[in-house]
């Protein structure tokens, strides 16, 4: 599905995405069920919060996707499907979506989720009162007066959201946004129960309280410790679901975790650590799983700095690095190089191959060098500088890798500095760096997600970067049909003319999964649902 | 006896107070903010945020509105995490901690002072030599490193005992946390008893009681034991304070759910009200425990009357 389709037939495409299969343990004839569907799932960190319009981080984030339902779900490829909402309309000039949900969807509870459920919880996302970290989400697609009530400058209740009856629900937008429909996966736009969240307030998330609309329940929460799950009955497809039971372990440290699994006591792991890949990979390679995630690995110059504001040494430093050895060598888990900002598997675009990237490491480095001497940086005079990065091995193995290129290639001094997690971040943001470490995982499955990052104004372009016509070309984008022409020339522009930051390779998700545990289908966005899955018998 | 708890608690009281500002202030002085991430957040989203948790009243304000709460018992909102108080999350991991730490506490009281007397009254023998090897090996085996290695030996090689998790404290939960917990304290008492007990087979009163031909197991248990235990005591109870907050490996590796991980994830996450919760949470109970040290002496040592 392209967004060009989506915004040329819409009325016809509403009835094709109805007509789409719903996603749900789809279990292959011949496979014979374990008598116990039980499933046991590391958990990352202890989430923050379980209230899907204050969840920020994934520890949450994956939690919420058993919990709740948006509007619509992805399938394995990130595609969208059906969930609470079956189809929908868009009128003449996009601005404005109506929603028809499944009269058959329920709160755990029993009671029916309606389109009030909806209109509730999209504007306590952006009331002041809520207080959600989240907020800006509905400020993306522009939906009417998301920014100024955020702003305290508008009340709730003007929201551009609507219950048209209890199974139909409207948003209406300030300028059509092509990929809407996608941000409706995301927990900030999951529904809340109405009024469970106004009885409770903030305590609504309780185990004792809480009431969700997912095909789970919450049983049992202790911080720390676990987090346990069980079928919600009312959920529409129930009768399609088959795990009886998740238990999510927060476990922070990767080696803690796959102990865990070893022992048998886990069987699908929130990450591996890097140290025991290839060896995982010799032991069970039926049960590494390695995929694309959507995300980039980056080094970000800062541009308010000289000699970082000249784009010579921006460049030397960005060809200098050899990509394929800190895939290969240092991070080893099956990385994939990357020279654009945009990671290749962002849905509906491909961003073009930079001239850089078909250079060999040897034409890369010459250039470099050659560069480097043209800015006027040589032996007698040569570049050194601070490489930030945030306390951690594997950033610190990276940084090691590549300042002895550049040190080998270029001559450069690098002194290599470690903060940890919020100091490093207050470094950054008040650009007291050189050179730093960054990574962004994108929030949506569309390239503007990692491109938004180097426009001027952006709260996270923390080395300063700047051009107009970079600007504009995204602001463009924001409304087109088709903008990945427009993503390309800004690619084009921020990379391999400015070369704002030094990408170096793009995310991949890694995870131990049982031999036994089918159904896990994870995609770029690490959307995936325990109701897909299912034990099979060993 | 009276006078001297009363006199004890009211020192508590400044002492305290002192802890709590210091700490407070400390807090807010390190860098970044609790809702500081990697995604910068839009000004006027930041700004309802600390509006909600009073971030943007000046530091003093904070500080009296934290003491405020305090007075009524409420340690205040966790910054991190969100759906609790501080209250609720020290009620939920304390007692895990604490049950650990209870056990560990008596394993190591029990086996530190049986391997101390032992190789104290076999002094320079095999029996010594192998108890202070253990005990030395003891005090410099990090847990970080048992407790991965206990995880090893009794889960994966073997399928004896499950690799982490509490379940409400079932007992195969506990054996591993309480062995990584008590091992580094058995060899610190084992080392100060056996020291102690050297000392005390030396003084003039042992002689005299081995002079009048009493049986040696009456020597050793009635008379040198209490004043061997002396030194052990005093180390005891800020050891107790630790064993029972317990440890942040401990939970990491066993996922045990128990307040160690807050010291630390408090600190990082600037979780302001729960690094105050815990401070205050030590302070009060090394406090609580120095005392019962001191009334302890005084209940040994007849030379000691308060």
């Amino acid at each position: 599905m392209t967004i060009s389709k989506t915004l040329i037939a819409s009325a016809v495409l509403a009835a094709s995405i109805s007509a789409l299969q719903v996603q749900a343990a789809d279990v292959p004839a011949g496979v014979v069920l374990a008598d116990k569907q039980e499933l046991v799932r590391g958990g990352g960190s202890e989430p923050a919060t379980l209230d899907p319009q204050k969840i920020e981080g994934t520890p949450g984030s994956i939690r919420s996707k058993d919990l709740f339902e948006g509007l619509y779900n992805q399938d394995g490829d990130g595609n969208q499907i059906p969930g609470v909402a079956t189809s929908y309309d868009v009128n003449a000039d996009n601005t404005q979506y109506t929603f028809h949900l499944r009269k058959d969807a329920k709160w755990s509870n029993g009671e029916p989720v309606t389109a009030e459920d909806f209109v509730f919880a999209f504007t306590r996302s952006v009331d002041p009162a809520t207080a959600s970290p989240y907020a800006w989400f509905m400020e993306i697609p522009s939906i009417v007066n998301a920014s100024k009530i955020i702003a305290g400058e508008a009340d709730p209740s003007t929201l551009g959201v609507k219950a048209l009856d209890d199974h139909t629900f409207q948003v209406t937008l300030e300028r059509p946004v092509p990929y809407f429909v996608k941000m409706t996966s995301h927990q900030n736009m999951f529904p809340v129960p109405k009024k469970v969240v106004e009885k409770w307030g903030d305590d609504w998330t309780k185990p004792e309280h809480m009431v969700s609309n997912g095909a789970y329940k919450m049983d049992e929460w202790i911080v720390n410790e676990k987090m346990v799950f069980t079928r919600n009955q009312h959920y529409w497809n129930d009768a399609k679901t088959v795990i009886n039971k998740v238990t999510y372990l927060p476990i922070e440290s990767p080696n803690a975790e796959l102990k865990r699994f070893q022992a048998g006591q886990m069987d699908l792991s929130y990450e591996l650590p890097n140290d025991h890949y290839k060896q995982l990979l010799r032991e069970i390679p039926d049960e590494v799983v390695v995929t694309p995630k959507l995300g980039t690995y980056y080094y970000q110059f800062n541009t308010t700095k000289a000699p970082y504001n000249d784009v010579r040494v921006r460049k030397a430093l960005s060809y200098a690095i050899d990509r394929n050895v800190i895939t290969k060598y240092v991070t080893g888990v099956g990385e994939i190089p990357a020279y654009s900002f945009t990671p290749e598997v962002v849905n509906d675009f491909n961003p073009e191959t930079p001239d850089y990237a078909t250079w060999t490491q040897k034409q890369r480095n010459q250039k470099a060098q050659a560069l480097l001497e043209e800015a006027g940086f040589d032996k007698s005079n040569p570049l050194s500088f601070k490489l930030l990065y945030n306390t951690n091995e594997n950033h610190k193995k990276i940084a090691i890798a590549i300042a002895s290129m550049w040190k080998k290639t270029l001559g450069v001094q690098v002194t290599l500095e470690n903060q940890e997690w919020k100091t490093y971040l207050e470094t950054k943001k008040h650009q007291q760096f050189d050179v730093a470490r960054a990574g962004w995982i994108g929030d949506y499955n569309e390239a503007s997600t990692m491109l938004d990052l180097l426009t001027t104004t952006h709260g996270n372009n923390d080395g300063k970067y700047s051009n107009a016509n970079y600007d504009k070309l995204l602001h463009e984008a924001r409304t087109m049909q088709n903008p990945a022409e427009n993503y390309n020339k800004a690619e084009a522009i921020a990379i391999e003319q400015d070369m704002a930051v030094a990408p170096i390779y793009q995310y991949t998700e890694k995870r131990l999964v049982k031999s036994y545990l089918g159904g896990y289908m994870p995609n770029p966005e690490d959307n995936v649902y325990v109701r897909d899955m299912y034990i099979i018998k060993h | 006896m009276f006078t001297f708890i009363s006199k004890r608690i009211l020192e508590a009281i400044p002492t305290l107070l002192v802890l709590i500002t210091i700490s407070f202030f400390l807090m807010h002085a390190a860098p970044g903010s609790p809702f500081s991430s990697e995604r910068a957040l839009p000004a006027e989203v930041l700004a309802n945020i600390n509006a909600k948790y009073h971030l943007d009243e000046p530091v003093i304000n904070q500080y009296f509105y934290y003491l405020g709460g305090l007075l009524q018992g409420d340690l205040g909102p966790s910054f991190r995490y969100k759906d609790f108080t501080i209250n609720e999350l020290i009620a939920q991991s304390f007692p895990v901690s604490a049950e650990i730490g209870i056990w560990s506490f008596l394993v190591a009281l029990i086996l530190g002072v049986g391997c101390g007397i032992i190789a104290a009254l076999r002094q320079n023998s095999w029996v010594d030599y192998s108890v202070m090897a253990f005990a030395n090996l003891g005090i410099v085996l990090p847990n970080f490193v048992l407790a991965p290695l206990c995880i090893l030996f009794f889960s994966i090689y073997n399928h004896w005992l499950p690799p982490g998790g509490w379940n409400g404290g079932a007992w195969p939960y506990l054996i591993m946390p309480v062995i990584a917990m008590s091992t580094s304290y058995i060899a610190q008492i084992a080392r100060i008893t056996r020291g102690s007990m050297i000392e005390t087979m030396h003084s003039n009163f042992i002689r005299t009681a081995h002079a009048k031909g009493l049986p040696k197991h009456r020597i050793i248990f009635q008379h040198a034991l209490r004043p061997t235990m002396l030194p052990v005591i005093s180390y005891l109870g800020p050891a107790f304070v630790g064993i029972v907050t317990g440890s942040v490996i401990v939970d990491v590796y066993f996922g045990t759910g128990g307040i160690g991980q807050h010291f630390i994830n408090g600190a990082l996450n600037r979780d302001y009200s729960m690094v105050m919760g815990v401070t205050i949470l030590v302070g009060t109970l090394t406090i609580l425990f120095n005392a019962v040290v001191d009334i302890l002496y005084a209940v040994i040592d007849p030379k000691i009357r308060y």
